[in-house]
C-alpha cells in the first residue's frame, strides 16, 4: 500500500533537516502506529505525505500503490486514496460543513472518473455516518469546524474519512485534546473502517489510543528516523518506561 | 489659483457642453442644482474626497466609449416574479417594461410628474440630494439633478407583492446617461427595489429615497457585465422613526465605478444596513463611498463591504459614521475587507468615525489579506482541486456581505453570479 524509502526532508525556510531517511512499508489491511518524542518528525512525515507546502524533499521516495506521491498535488494524492486526519483541523468560516463534504466527495469521484453523488444520495449517506459518530444535524450545518469543540473537530475528521473512503489513512495525534469518551467514539469510528483494502498509520504520543485502535506494528521515531519497530508490546514498553530507555538502547 | 482655474475651467466646459432638459416643474430644482455646481465646481483629482479615484473621465464633456459586452449569460433576477421597468441607454422603454400598475405603489416617469398639479414627487426632486451636500460636496449628484433626462418616481403606499425591478440595458458604445429616481415609502409600507444592468458607456445615476416612520425598503443592485463601462451613482436616503433601509450592491467588472451612499437616520429607532460585494479583475477600479449620519436616538447602522481583487485591480472604500449631538444609544458598525488574489492588486480604505454623543457604540475595521494557506491546504487534502478550493474560500470571504440580503432567493441570485464570475476566470 504505502512504501516510503530513505525519505529525507528539510524545512524550506530554515534549511533545517527534519526527516533523515525514513523507511516504512505498510501493507493493505494493516494498522501501523508511529510513536516518538516531541520534535522527532512524526507530524512532518504526515504533512510531507499529504503534500503540504514548505517542505523540501532532498532524497527518497513515497509510493502509494505504486503512484509516486511526491509528484502529485495534494488533491491528486487525496483522489489516489490518501487521507490525513489533521492534528489541528482547520476552521473555515463561511463554508458550510455539508457543502465542504459534498464538494470533496464529488471532486474525488470526478477525479477517479466516477459518477458524482446526487444531493439525495449524499444526504442519506452523511446522515447515517454522522449518527454513528454522534454528530448532530446542527453540526453539519455549521461552517467547517467553526465553534466546534476539540472532540467535535476530531469526530468531524473521522466523518470526512468515512465519507471519502480512502485507502491509506494517516491519523496525526487524533487523541490530542480528547476526553476518554470522545476517544472511544473516535476509535470506534476508525475501527469500523478497518478492513482488507484499507491501511492506517496512527501517529500518537501515548499508548492510550492504541488500547482502542489496536495496531499490528509499532514504530518508534526519533530525530527524523524510525529507530525501532516491533509489535503492540512496544507501545506498552513506551508507556511504562518512557522513550529514554529505548533511545539509549538504539543510539 | 491654478488649481481653482483648472477645476472651474473644467466645470464650465462640462456645463457648456450640456443642454438642460425641458421639464417644467423640476426646472427650479435644476436651476438650484446648477448654482450648487457652479459654487462647488466638479470634482478634481486634487480634491480630498477624490484622492483614490480619478474623476477626469466622469466629468470630461464627451464620454469615453465603452464596447457593449457580448455574453450569453442571461441577465440577473430573470427568474423572479417582479415588475420590470426597462431603460435602454437611459431612455424608458415601454415595450420592454411591464404595465406600471401594481397594488400599493404609484409609479410615474420623471417627465410625467410635471403633467400633474402638486405631484407628490415635486417636493422631493433634488431635495435630498441638496441636503446630502451638507458635510461633503457631491457635485456629480447635483449635475445629475440638473441634467437627468429620465427616471421614475415611485411612491410605495402598501406592502408590495413583488419587487420593482429597474433594468438598465446598454446598447450604444457612446451613450452618456443621467437617470434620476425618487422613491418614497409611506408609513408602514414595504417594498423591494432591484436594479441591474450596465446602463451606458458612462452612467450617472441618482436615487433619492425618503422612508417615512415604520416604512421598510430593501434594495439589491447588481452592476456588472460590461468591462469598459463607467458609472458614478448616488443614493440619498432619509430614514424616519422605526424605519428600515437595507441596501446591497454587487459590482463585477467596469473600468470605473464610484458608488456614493448617503444615509441620514432622522427618526428614533431606525435601522440602516449598507453592504456590497465587488469582484475586480485587471483595470477594474471600484469605489464605495459611504456617509451615514445618526441624527436620532437608538438607531442602528451597519456597513459591510467586501472586495475580491486580482490582476492589478483597485478597490476603494471611504466610509464614515457621523454621530450628531444628541444621537444617543447609536449602534454603528463598519467593516471593509479585501481579498487580494495577487501582489499587483490594491485596496485603499479610509474608515472614519466622528462622534458628538457620549452614549454610543461604534466600531470599525478594515483589512486586506490573501487566501488562507492553511484552509486552502485543508480543502486540497480532502480532494478539492486548487481552483475550486480558492473559489470556495473566496465565496466564504464574500458571504458576510451577501448575507446582509434578507431574501433568500435574492441572496442565491447574487451567489450564483459570484460563483459564475469566479468560475469563468478559472477557465
Amino acid at each position: 500500500m504505502l512504501e516510503i524509502k530513505d525519505l529525507a526532508v528539510k524545512l524550506e525556510e530554515e534549511d533545517k533537516q527534519i526527516l533523515k531517511g525514513v523507511n516504512l512499508s505498510v501493507k493493505a489491511g494493516e494498522v501501523h502506529a508511529i510513536m516518538g518524542p516531541n520534535g522527532s518528525g512524526k507530524s512532518t512525515l504526515s504533512y510531507v505525505l499529504s503534500g503540504k507546502d514548505g517542505y523540501d524533499v532532498s532524497q527518497g521516495s513515497a509510493l502509494l500503490n505504486g503512484a509516486d506521491l511526491l509528484e502529485l498535488d495534494p488533491e491528486e494524492r487525496a483522489a489516489a486514496g490518501l487521507f490525513l486526519a489533521f492534528q489541528y483541523p482547520v476552521e473555515i468560516p463561511g463554508v458550510g460543513n455539508m457543502t465542504f463534504l459534498r464538494t470533496a466527495v464529488n471532486a474525488q469521484l470526478k477525479a477517479r472518473g466516477q459518477d458524482e453523488m446526487s444531493a439525495a444520495e449524499f444526504l442519506k449517506a452523511v446522515r447515517a455516518k454522522a449518527k454513528t459518530l454522534k454528530i448532530d444535524a446542527e453540526m453539519l450545518k455549521r461552517p467547517v469546524n467553526v465553534g466546534f469543540s476539540g472532540g467535535e473537530k476530531k469526530r468531524n475528521e473521522i466523518l470526512q474519512m468515512a465519507m471519502l473512503e480512502p485507502k491509506m489513512c494517516i491519523l496525526d495525534e487524533t487523541d490530542s485534546g480528547l476526553d476518554v469518551d470522545a476517544m472511544k467514539l473516535v476509535s470506534q469510528g476508525v475501527n469500523a473502517l478497518r478492513g482488507e483494502g484499507r491501511a492506517f498509520l496512527v501517529i500518537t504520543h501515548y499508548q492510550r489510543l492504541l488500547d482502542h485502535i489496536k495496531p499490528d506494528i509499532v514504530h518508534i521515531m526519533a530525530d527524523g528516523r524510525i529507530v525501532k519497530t516491533g509489535g503492540p508490546e512496544l507501545a506498552v514498553e513506551v508507556e511504562n518506561n518512557g522513550y529514554s530507555d529505548i533511545l539509549a538502547e538504539v543510539t | 489659483m491654478a488649481l481653482d482655474n483648472q477645476k472651474f475651467g473644467a466645470t464650465r466646459e462640462r456645463l457648456d457642453s450640456m443642454i438642460l432638459p425641458e421639464v417644467g416643474c423640476t426646472a427650479k430644482a435644476r436651476e438650484c442644482a446648477i448654482k450648487r455646481i457652479e459654487t462647488m465646481g466638479l470634482p478634481h483629482r486634487r480634491d480630498e474626497y477624490w484622492k483614490y479615484t480619478r474623476p477626469d473621465t466622469l466629468i470630461q464633456p464627451v464620454a469615453p466609449t465603452a464596447a457593449v459586452f457580448d455574453s450569453n449569460e442571461p441577465l440577473i433576477f430573470g427568474e423572479l416574479d417582479r415588475l420590470k421597468i426597462v431603460f435602454v441607454d437611459g431612455l424608458f422603454n415601454g415595450d420592454l417594461s411591464d404595465d406600471l400598475s401594481l397594488d400599493g405603489v404609484q409609479i410615474d416617469r420623471l417627465e410625467d410628474i410635471c403633467c400633474q398639479k402638486n405631484h407628490w414627487a415635486e417636493e422631493f426632486y433634488g431635495t435630498l440630494e441638496a441636503r446630502g451636500q451638507s458635510h461633503v460636496e457631491r457635485p456629480l449628484a447635483a449635475l445629475n439633478t440638473a441634467y437627468a433626462g429620465d427616471g421614475v418616481v415611485i411612491r410605495v403606499t402598501g406592502k408590495l407583492s413583488k419587487p420593482i425591478s429597474l433594468i438598465y440595458i446598454h446598447e450604444s458604445e457612446v451613450s452618456d446617461v443621467f437617470l434620476h429616481h425618487v422613491v418614497r415609502v409611506d408609513a408602514g409600507a414595504e417594498a423591494t427595489i432591484l436594479e441591474n444592468g450596465p446602463a451606458a458607456a458612462r452612467f450617472n445615476k441618482c436615487m433619492e429615497i425618503d422612508i417615512a416612520d415604520t416604512g421598510v425598503l430593501h434594495h439589491v443592485r447588481a452592476q456588472g457585465r460590461d468591462h469598459e463601462r463607467r458609472a458614478v451613482t448616488h443614493m440619498f436616503a432619509r430614514l424616519g422613526k422605526e424605519s428600515v433601509f437595507k441596501t446591497f450592491t454587487l459590482t463585477a467588472n467596469g473600468v470605473l465605478t464610484r458608488n456614493e451612499m448617503v444615509v441620514e437616520l432622522t427618526g428614533d429607532d431606525a435601522t440602516a444596513h449598507v453592504s456590497g460585494a465587488a469582484l475586480g479583475d485587471g483595470d477594474f477600479h471600484h469605489d464605495d463611498t459611504v456617509f451615514i449620519t445618526h441624527n436620532a436616538v437608538n438607531c442602528e447602522s451597519r456597513q459591510v463591504f467586501k472586495k475580491v481583487l486580482r490582476n492589478g485591480a483597485t478597490g476603494v472604500f471611504q466610509g464614515k459614521i457621523l454621530v450628531q449631538p444628541g444621537a444617543q444609544k447609536t449602534d454603528g458598525y463598519q467593516i471593509s475587507q479585501s481579498l487580494l488574489l495577487d501582489d499587483d492588486s490594491q485596496f485603499l480604505a479610509k474608515p472614519e468615525l466622528e462622534i458628538y454623543a457620549d452614549d454610543v457604540v461604534c466600531s470599525h475595521g478594515s483589512t486586506s489579506g490573501a487566501i488562507d494557506d492553511e484552509a486552502l491546504f485543508y480543502l486540497r487534502a480532502r480532494g478539492v482541486p486548487e481552483g475550486k478550493a480558492t473559489d470556495l474560500l473566496t465565496l466564504a470571504f464574500l458571504a458576510e456581505a451577501v448575507d446582509e440580503i434578507e431574501r433568500v432567493d435574492l441572496r442565491e441570485e447574487i451567489n450564483g453570479r459570484l460563483a459564475g464570475w469566479l468560475e469563468r476566470r478559472r477557465g
